[in-house]
């Protein structure tokens, strides 16, 4: 499955924003599928950095790196897969969508993708 | 962090809060400092200054050669620091930024935040002042000033 295969499998999901294949190391964009008016680099680079602060987190307790991160918001959420390649899965979705199928849909695309 | 100009102060300090950049320079495209945070040294600063001025300036006579628009930034990554070199409009004319950052931050987050950076500095721009006349006389005293007000001696 291509990058951009997989990120269709995520978009194609109602309430999705818009996903991104993230580098972990740098925070940039590698392949996005975006909504207008969704800030990619923005959210590259905030997901990663978050990424990295709670591998440092689980590192210190002594636990595996997390395979699923979900930033809830007011008005949204970010989900992230981190991978095991260097990439990180990143979903942008709004308060309306269903969280489970998200989640389900995300992990799947980072199996299938990484 | 100092700076030349006080209107500088507030945009560079949210800047290097939300990149935690560990070096940053602000100049004008001839390699005039602006502003700057990590330096300790005059020295230094002024090596980086025109460094940067020389490498944006290649670069940008490289794209010409190619054809190409002239590239907006440039990226040194190394294994420990990685330096971001970028060219950018202001109110008051082309100014450069170099900013070191290490493992702590990203160069995504850089990137971003030193985008920001640009649009608070478009914003807090004062109205240009007209340009006077530069004495020799006053060219040394002027020069002082600025090197006390960037390292504070």
């Amino acid at each position: 499955m291509t990058l951009a295969d997989g990120l269709g499998d995520i978009t194609r999901i109602p309430g999705v924003r818009g996903a991104l294949v993230v580098s972990r190391d740098d925070g940039l964009v590698v392949a996005d599928a975006l909504m207008e008016g969704v800030d990619g680099h923005a959210v590259a680079a905030l997901a990663a950095s978050l990424a990295a602060r709670m591998r440092g987190v689980t590192t210190v307790l002594g636990q595996p790196e997390p395979v699923l991160l979900l930033l809830g918001g007011t008005e949204g959420m970010l989900l992230l897969a981190p991978g095991p390649s260097g990439l990180l899965l990143v979903a942008v979705a709004g308060s309306e969508v269903n969280v489970a199928e998200l989640r389900l849909g995300v992990l799947a695309a980072a199996g299938t993708t990484f | 962090m100092r700076a030349i100009e006080r209107w500088v102060e507030a945009p560079l300090q949210t800047f290097l809060a939300e990149s935690a950049a560990r070096v940053t320079l602000l100049m004008t495209s001839s390699g005039q400092v602006v502003a700057q945070h990590g330096f300790t040294r005059s020295l230094d600063v002024m090596s980086a200054a025109a460094l940067g001025a020389g490498i944006l300036a290649s670069t940008a006579e490289l794209a010409r050669i190619m054809g190409a628009r002239p590239l907006d930034a440039v990226v040194h990554q190394g294994s420990a620091v990685g330096v971001y070199l970028a060219g950018f409009e202001t109110p008051r004319g082309r100014w450069l930024g170099l900013v070191v950052f290490g493992q702590e931050t990203s160069l995504g987050l850089v990137q971003v935040f030193f985008a920001r950076l640009v649009a608070d500095l478009a914003l807090a721009a004062p109205a240009a002042e007209p340009p006077r006349q530069v004495l020799a006389e006053d060219f040394e005293d002027e020069l002082n000033s600025s090197l006390r007000t960037l390292f504070g001696r």
